[in-house]
């Protein structure tokens, strides 16, 4: 998962990166042009695959990649490649083993995510908020990455993107983002 | 509040008007309907604790009982955004519809141009510029937190802002929510008129009228554009639409608001303004107990 490089046309007819301006995913690993990048197809399995999340969910919207392997979801209208501060918001770090989505994404898209959630209890949501971990010993589901929810009026609600590894439930709201609740 | 003497002749009931000014401002917030219904939100703050009231003009907009709105988790879920109530106004008038091209000129801090994306259900394009390269970091960040997912942010003086980057050659509305004097955030910042002076509205009201015109140019035969502020200073308000009525093809339109307001004056100091100038409107912070703000609402007509 999180590669698909062996699809495409051959390594040394793509461009290279470049990391001061937006370019849209390719559809399909096939159609790439940008060494390296993920297709549309492959961000939108990630994310029906690990968190259940339909491919519908994204219909009306554009992946973008600016930076090495930080992926933009957008809903608006842009030509590609684009020079812009910001195109939508970024959903989903690639070029990396593991693809890590944003808690901002999370937190946008992640009601609609049924698999690797894991539903905390006011005290762990509060130390997940504040970005502590946790021993979470309960969890008998994947590791990795997985979405944080928490009860919010009784309807589950998803706080961010916590790494679940050894036993461990590990915060990864950004400093910025944290809050003493 | 010395310079706000100069306001006597033009404001009903003066003395209640500094009164309200010595005042400081509750916290209100903005619903952001991207996350959550206004029942849900209500939902996220009660089961919390926090008491809030909404308010009549816009059921979208709360006050909140609390000293610290940012430390709730109706913020932390981006369910509210803390905004002043009469900030709330701008987007409103402009009415942006869903799938529309949409400039916001001013954009920074982002609270007006998210809920520019929320009335369009987030579906369109919002071009949320900012000239100050130290403010986009806090807009993208108030983006990204409230879903905006419409978003496109730009780093651009606004007076001579170009479409060349997109492939779109023009909005179909527009807001200039402009850089002021910002005498109607007293209750807010105390220290709001510490710097004033007559000289700064003269620099001011320049690049005001600058945004604004490129506004009207940018916006489409028949489309939209707000002009707001949130001062008092006629110059910085009625002058500025009277420059731009005169220097370019627009009028100013009737608009609906619920909230107490005063007309747009037709003179000031010694100069007259068209008659249209009065579908503008002037919040005081006595009218509804509020910041004090002004609204205009034009008509590309070309």
């Amino acid at each position: 998962m999180g590669n698909d490089a062996s699809n495409g046309v051959s390594e040394g007819d793509l461009e290279q990166n470049d990391g001061q301006q937006f370019g849209r995913l390719p559809a399909t690993a096939a159609e790439r042009t940008v060494e390296g990048r993920a297709s549309r197809e492959a961000v939108v399995d990630y994310f029906a695959d690990r968190f259940g999340i339909a491919p519908e969910t994204f219909d009306d919207h554009t992946f973008w990649e600016k930076g090495a392997g930080k992926i933009w979801v957008y809903g608006g209208s842009a030509p590609s490649p684009v020079e812009i501060e910001a195109l939508g918001m970024t959903c989903l770090r690639t070029r990396q083993e593991h693809w890590k989505p944003t808690t901002d994404f999370v937190q946008r898209f992640g009601r609609e995510a049924d698999e690797c959630v894991i539903e905390l209890e006011p005290d762990e949501a509060r130390a997940f908020a504040a970005g502590e971990d946790r021993d979470l010993e309960r969890w008998d589901g994947d590791w990795g990455y997985l979405i944080a929810a928490h009860d919010v009026a009784g309807e589950l609600e998803p706080i961010g993107v916590g790494l679940y590894v050894h036993g461990e439930l590990r915060s990864m709201v950004p400093k910025g983002r944290q809050r003493e609740l | 509040m010395e310079p706000l003497e100069r306001y006597r002749p033009i404001v009903d009931d003066f003395e209640a008007f500094l009164a309200a000014c010595e005042r400081p401002l509750g916290n209100a917030v903005r619903v952001n309907a991207i996350k959550a219904t206004v029942d849900r939100a209500t939902a996220a703050l009660e089961a919390e604790g926090v008491g809030y009231e909404r308010a009549d003009w816009n059921p979208r907009v709360l006050r909140l009982e609390t000293d610290s709105p940012g430390s709730t988790w109706s913020s932390f879920h981006g369910f509210t955004h803390g905004q002043e109530e009469v900030s709330a106004v701008p987007a409103t008038v402009l009415e942006p519809e869903p799938g529309e091209r949409v400039w916001d000129s001013c954009a920074a801090p982002g609270g007006k141009a998210t809920q520019l994306a929320a009335l369009m259900d987030d579906r369109g394009t919002v071009v949320a510029n900012d000239s100050n390269l130290g403010r986009i970091s806090a807009l993208r960040f108030n983006a990204e937190r409230l879903g905006a997912t419409s978003l496109a942010v730009t780093n651009d003086d606004a007076r001579n802002y170009s479409l060349e980057r997109f492939d779109f050659e023009e909005f179909d509305r527009s807001l200039v929510d402009a850089p002021c004097s910002c005498e109607g955030t007293i209750r807010k910042n105390p220290d709001a008129l510490d710097g004033w002076s007559e000289g700064y509205l003269d620099e001011v009201s320049g690049i005001q009228k600058g945004i604004l015109g490129r506004a009207v140019q940018a916006t489409r035969e028949g489309g939209t554009v707000v002009y707001s502020t949130c001062t008092f200073a006629p110059e910085e308000n009625e002058a500025v639409v009277q420059h731009v009525l005169e220097a370019e093809d627009c009028r100013v339109v009737d608009f609906d608001l619920d909230l107490e307001h005063s007309p747009g004056l037709t003179e000031w100091d010694g100069d007259e303004y068209d008659s249209s100038l009065e579908r503008a409107a002037r919040i005081y912070p006595h009218q509804n107990d509020t910041g004090g703000f002004f609204v205009a609402k034009l008509e590309v007509t070309a």
